[in-house]
């Protein structure tokens, strides 16, 4: 064989490692992507802190509760719907009971819309941070606090804040709190 | 550099060995590009078999013959197994039997590998058709996989369906590799770029698009398999995974390896209508351009398959706009082929007849793919049995037509007999009409709504459904008689010349039908 076909098969062989390990770079690439454009809804998942501000308008927030398969909890909003002024700070409760005869762990997951308003959602304090562990027919208030800030672009007068309750009693707790903290790891780069 | 045989084999002179094993270590390239064949063969008849399942339980509405879950199995292994096991390995069969041979090369550059590549398939394929007997079935989330439906709500056997996929990949990457330094190295001096046989150029382009979209396929399927195995999220929300970036890695893929199966088909087309039409093909430059720029295009419109998952209205209208351009360049084609056949001498022997049948079908398939990308309409037609007629029409009478198109025309070549004409005929017609049969009316039941991926359906939908079994099972029926034509033309028939057609021009065309064991082994001039 000539020197130019090894040559081709060397450079042929990286391209396909080089795109093996590009698939996995989406990963990453996907979530930066989405992180800076906010294309996807998904807000941080760490307590950012702003200075309130008076200049705000009026706009409406929806609360939405979602149970992901077959999560057996109680899960709602305490309110539906709630009238608020950008750059002000708030807190609503969630409601949870767990329903059943067994201790269970639930992570939830929050999702915005429209997408473009969820770089303007700041949580100072949300369960959603946290994994939440209830015994048997225990029930919670469970608190987010957060500011939708002044910069909203005006042609949103309404804003649905989405959570789903999974449940992760199955799961390796641990390894799950420290994907999702690596996941918020990049949120702090990009911002 | 095919010594191997050599070392074991005490009787081995300069024709093939005897017996199994000259299947089993053979590195001719052309042993090799019959087995790739025959291989495609019986898994297009295997596929062929899940599909006459599907539609035999649609013949009516209700559930009558089959269980909804072994239903999914039938509809996901169909899929699987006529994408990977018989277009793919088709068109690598072609190109082992043909790219030395059009090039003047002895054999192919990597001839051991080219082995391997080969014999990893049927074992790929056993594995995944031995999920059928493991509990739970067999795959049964679509030839798409989506997650979670492949991951978390997967059946067990989905650990081998990702070990399989993972082989089928290798092995495409290897007769990728393989054709790309064949080409780039081995060919007969004189032989330039732009004087190379076009079905080389379409297989130089699709060999490029195989090694960089084969490896992400694999890594989807690694994600899969640590989101599975390994506790990782990748696709799992519960810990801040997206299933939407499964759609996004899968597409990257998917869209490209849609051309994989289509561009051969161009390079087989633009021979065989110019060798009939007895003229030089129109455009031969403008043919290269269009194919390399439709596989860069393919890289940016992964997301037309993904309109309806939520995306900003910027990207819906980048990935419409950046879907429909590639229309042109395919545009460009089909004018091609009409322009080569305008004043020609035409005459319709059954390679010209699949050829022409191809170009007027697959443009259905095109123009049905320019509906679907207008983002505001695919919002109705995305998911029902619009898009099913859309997908078979481009792989059906277009990839699928191509590749007996092909065979019919360099069977001559291969076995050194003519193929039984009138038969031939007789099936192109069955198939060119149940084809139309089959497919035609799912554009009617799309459109009015029917969604694809399930057992049963609507009262509405029943008559079209009844036309479309009927027009599969003749379809498939039609099938047996190519199989018959095929053997019978490998036992005898009149013998060939060694140009075979009368206006059929390459290198190919100047050695013996059938050719020696090894050809240009002293390279020829190209002037
Ligand atoms: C002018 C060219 C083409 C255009 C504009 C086009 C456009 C599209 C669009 C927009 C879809 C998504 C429909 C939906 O799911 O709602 C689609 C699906 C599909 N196309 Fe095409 N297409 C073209 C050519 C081809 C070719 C040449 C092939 C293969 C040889 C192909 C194979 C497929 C397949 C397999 C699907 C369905 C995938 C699935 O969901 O299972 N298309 N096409
Ligand atoms: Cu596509």
């Amino acid at each position: 064989m000539n020197k130019s076909a090894k040559k081709t098969i060397k450079v042929l062989g990286f391209t396909v490692f080089g795109m093996f390990f590009f698939s996995f770079a989406l990963v990453p690439l996907y979530d930066v992507f989405c992180e800076v454009t906010g294309l996807n809804g998904k807000v941080a998942l760490e307590s950012t802190n702003i200075e309130e501000v008076d200049t705000g308008r009026e706009i409406k927030l929806q609360f939405i509760s979602h149970n992901n398969e077959e999560m057996p909890w109680i899960f709602k909003p305490s309110e539906e719907v709630l009238d608020v002024k950008t750059g002000k700070y708030y807190t609503t409760t969630f409601y949870v009971k767990n329903v059943t005869n067994k201790e269970m762990t639930a992570q939830a997951i929050p999702s915005v819309a429209p997408s473009n308003a969820a770089s303007h959602l700041s949580k100072l304090e949300c369960f959603c941070f946290n994994q939440q562990t209830l015994k048997p027919g225990e029930e919670a208030l469970l608190p987010v606090k957060f500011l939708v800030d002044t910069d909203l672009p005006n042609n949103i007068k309404s804003v649905a804040m989405s959570y789903t309750i999974f449940d992760i009693t199955d799961y390796d707790k641990q390894e799950l709190a420290m994907q999702m903290n690596h996941d918020s790891m990049h949120s702090e780069e990009s911002h | 550099m095919s010594a191997v045989i050599e070392s074991h084999d005490h009787d081995h002179h300069h024709g093939p060995a005897k017996g199994l094993t000259r299947w089993l270590f053979t590195t001719n390239h052309k042993d090799i590009g019959t087995l790739y064949l025959w291989f495609s063969f019986l898994m297009f008849l295997v596929g062929g078999a899940m599909a006459m399942v599907i539609r035999a339980e649609l013949f009516q509405p209700g559930m009558q013959i089959v269980q909804p879950e072994f239903y999914n199995q039938m509809l996901t292994l169909h899929g699987l197994i006529m994408i990977f096991g018989a277009v793919m390995p088709a068109f690598v069969g072609l190109a082992n039997w043909l790219v030395p041979m059009m090039v003047g090369a002895p054999d192919m550059a990597l001839p051991r590998m080219n082995n391997l590549s080969f014999w990893i398939l049927p074992f790929a394929f056993f594995v995944l058709l031995s999920s059928l007997f493991m509990e739970g079935g067999a795959p049964n989330f679509g030839w798409t996989f989506y997650a979670p439906l492949s991951t978390t709500y997967a059946p067990p056997s989905v650990t081998f369906f990702i070990f399989s996929v993972h082989i089928m990949g290798a092995s495409s990457i290897m007769g990728a590799i393989n054709v790309i330094v064949t080409i780039m190295n081995m060919r007969a001096p004189g032989m330039t770029l732009m004087k190379m046989p076009l079905f080389v150029w379409s297989w130089l382009i699709t060999a490029y698009l195989l090694i960089a979209v084969m490896p992400v396929l694999a890594g989807a399927v690694t994600m899969m398999l640590m989101d599975i195995h390994f506790g990782t999220s990748f696709f799992n929300a519960a810990g801040g995974g997206d299933p939407v970036l499964f759609q996004h890695v899968f597409w990257f893929f998917g869209h490209p390896e849609v051309y994989i199966m289509i561009l051969p088909a161009f390079g087989i087309t633009s021979h065989i209508i110019s060798t009939f039409s007895r003229k030089p093909l129109f455009g031969y430059s403008s043919m290269v351009w269009a194919m390399a720029s439709i596989a860069i295009l393919s890289f940016v419109v992964w997301a037309h398959h993904m309109f309806t998952v939520g995306m900003p209205l910027a990207a819906e209208l980048f990935f419409m706009w950046a879907t429909m351009l590639i229309a042109v360049p395919t545009g460009v084609k089909v004018f091609n082929w009409v322009a080569t056949m305008f004043k020609g001498s035409i005459t319709y022997e059954t390679p010209m007849l699949f050829a022409i049948a191809f170009v007027v079908l697959f443009t259905i398939g095109g123009f049905s793919g320019l509906m679907l990308a207008i983002t505001p309409a695919d919002f109705q037609y995305h998911d029902t049995y619009f898009v099913v007629a859309h997908f078979h029409y481009v792989l059906v009478p277009g990839a699928i037509f191509s590749i007996m198109a092909a065979v019919y025309y360099w069977i001559p070549k291969w076995t050194g007999n003519m193929y039984d004409e009138r038969l031939g005929r007789l099936h192109f017609w069955l198939s060119f009409v149940s084809v139309n049969v089959t497919f035609f009316p799912q554009h009617w039941i799309g459109l009015a709504g029917m969604p694809r991926r399930y057992p049963d359906y609507a009262l509405q939908f029943a008559d079209w459904n009844m036309v479309s079994t009927a027009g599969a099972f003749a379809f498939g029926l039609s099938q047996i008689l190519f199989l018959f034509i095929v053997l019978k033309t490998v036992r005898g028939g009149k013998k060939a010349t060694s140009q075979v057609w009368e206006g059929a021009e390459g290198l190919e065309w100047t050695v013996d039908s059938p050719p020696a064991y090894h050809t240009f082994t002293t390279p020829p001039k190209v002037s």
